[in-house]
């Protein structure tokens, strides 16, 4: 009786989740692939084939997208780490107390804000009539207005703004697991900075730049506003070639396959990442 | 903190100024934002022509502020709604979650934990496109076979809150599975030594000590739903959240009535923000 009564309480939690993972993850993806497998050969005919994805590698504008939005997001993780990583020391190992945890809240307001405001501050920011335009035309730096939108390096800065977090937060927990009396031993055996820097500190901190970079590089991966917005009709972003698929060109057999690539890029990356670092996805994520 | 390791004044002072510079970078775009929506002129942009409320409060054209912009005002209430589905669909289906993955053991339970947390790592585009495809194959199917509509899979805000619902879950679930982690079982078997039945325990006992964390999921929930933009652009009918309205109008060109929108957005995240701090607070 009992027993049987535990059963049913254990069927019972296992349906939401069920119905959770198979109706909104598992099916929609197994669908998805289905979908990109299918040749259109006539009015509402079909034929299973790779065709979908001969034409992503016979057209050089689609598989230039795609190298370009993996080489800008690697480009992106790189700057955000180089940028965060001094800034996560800081605030994990030279600071304490109150200003310590003003700090590292500091560092969290801007992403409790919507990615589209963010992005539309940028635009504010750096288009023709802009702010800084403006400030540089005043301080007599330029003779007329400048253009700073539309362009790689602002996506750039959209991208590593809007990462930030993924990579901050990880790192301050790393290093503030390190102990700082190793620091000081380095220090009393003669190390210079720099190689404390790569014995101690970067070694102790691995798993928090794994886990941010890994982060990090499927966020921008998977960023449609930021190219979009910043970058302009002209941003060539992998994610704006699936939209176009789907919603202009209504060829949905195409746009499967693209998003198909898309994921498998991203959890390449992934699963990459976690083997290097020698981590699992459950504690990678719990970081975050 | 890191005492006694000789460093030049020199040195202290750069890493100083590029902490600062990178607060400065932080925060300049959203005050930017802030700063113009007071500005009296049609454009976000310089020269300042002086401060006005008119993008808040005004009803006469060009000056039409936003709670007189029908359009606007009504993609709020539109994400209001999808908001509050998707946040108690997720901490229902979240907190049964936790409930089976920190007391049952049974098998294939960490191929299932891993499936669970997979919505994290795939990207939100993709997770719409997916969702958009499959749903459009069963109503087109179902309709095929009875003959009858179903346009509730079709794009829209059935599918958004689905597709929206389908990784916020995994949010609510890794939040509400940490406090159940921390729950004493014995306050509960000494309910069921009081004669309680075994519903009644949990719901006496388990729930009110999950209940910060329930709450504090909700308002993530609540708040990621809200700012959501790639699955919900995929998924999308007639009826547009603020995001795509926000984006649809920033394509055309801007004026500061958005900025008055996103400021308001910025007040009320950053209260729920707090919000939810305090909520986890309570709840260590």
């Amino acid at each position: 009786m009992a027993n049987d009564r535990a059963k049913l309480t254990f069927w019972l939690l296992l349906a939401p989740l069920m119905i959770w993972l198979l109706t909104l993850i598992v099916l929609p993806h197994l669908g998805m692939f289905l979908v990109s497998l299918r040749e259109k050969v006539g009015v509402r005919e079909y034929e299973t084939s790779f065709a979908n994805y001969a034409v992503f590698f016979n057209e050089p504008l689609y598989w230039n997208t795609f190298a370009r939005t993996a080489y800008m997001s690697v480009t992106a993780t790189a700057l955000t780490l180089f940028i965060g990583f001094p800034i996560a020391y800081y605030i994990a190992k030279l600071t304490r107390g109150r200003t310590k945890t003003t700090l590292f809240l500091m560092c969290l307001i801007p992403f409790w804000v919507s990615e589209l405001v963010r992005t539309f501050g940028w635009m504010i920011l750096l288009r023709e009539t802009g702010v800084i335009s403006n400030v540089l035309q005043y301080l007599g730096l330029v003779g007329g207005p400048v253009e700073m939108l539309y362009n790689d390096a602002a996506i750039m800065t959209g991208l590593v703004y809007t990462s930030m977090l993924f990579m901050v937060v990880p790192l301050v927990t790393t290093l503030d697991s390190l102990d700082d009396s190793l620091i000081e031993a380095g220090y009393d055996l003669g190390a210079s900075g720099f190689a404390i820097l790569r014995e101690i500190v970067i070694p102790h901190a691995m798993p928090g730049i794994v886990s941010g970079c890994i982060v990090v590089f499927m966020l921008s991966l998977g960023n449609y506003l930021t190219p979009i917005l910043l970058g302009g009709k002209d941003s060539l972003w992998f994610t704006g070639l699936i939209y176009n698929q789907f919603i202009t060109r209504f060829n949905w057999e195409l746009g499967s396959a693209f998003g198909f690539l898309l994921l498998g890029l991203s959890s390449l990356i992934v699963f990459v990442g976690l083997k290097l670092s020698r981590q699992s996805l459950g504690k990678t994520m719990a970081q975050t | 903190m890191i005492t006694g390791i000789p460093q030049s004044g020199a040195f202290r002072w750069t890493y100083r100024a590029y902490v600062t510079l990178f607060f400065v970078y932080l925060a300049l775009p959203l005050v930017t934002v802030c700063v113009f929506a007071f500005n009296d002129s049609v454009f976000p942009s310089l020269p300042w022509e002086g401060f006005t409320w008119a993008w808040f409060f005004g009803d006469e054209a060009p000056y039409i502020g936003v709670f007189h912009e029908r359009p606007i005002l009504r993609s709020i209430v539109t994400s209001g709604v999808v908001a509050f589905w998707v946040a108690l669909l997720a901490v229902f289906v979240g907190t049964c979650n936790a409930f089976l993955f920190v007391r049952h053991e049974f098998r294939g339970k960490g191929f299932l934990y891993i499936l669970m947390l997979l919505p994290l790592i795939i990207p939100g585009i993709i997770l719409g496109i997916s969702i958009l495809v499959f749903s459009s194959s069963v109503a087109n199917f179902l309709e095929d076979a009875t003959g009858l509509w179903f346009d509730g899979l079709r794009p829209g805000l059935i599918l958004v809150v689905l597709g929206q619902f389908s990784f916020i879950t995994t949010f609510a679930t890794l939040v509400i599975s940490a406090r159940l982690q921390k729950f004493d079982p014995s306050l509960e078997e000494a309910a069921l030594n009081l004669g309680a039945t075994r519903w009644g325990a949990v719901r006496a006992v388990t729930l009110p000590f999950l209940f910060p964390a329930m709450a504090a999921a909700g308002v993530v929930a609540v708040l990621m739903s809200f700012e959501n933009f790639n699955t919900t652009l995929m998924l999308v009918g007639s009826d547009a959240p603020l995001t795509i309205t926000m984006f649809d109008r920033l394509k055309l060109g801007s004026t500061p009535v958005l900025n008055a929108v996103s400021l308001l957005l910025m007040v009320v995240s950053a209260l729920l923000g707090l919000a939810s701090l305090l909520l986890q607070k309570r709840s260590d």
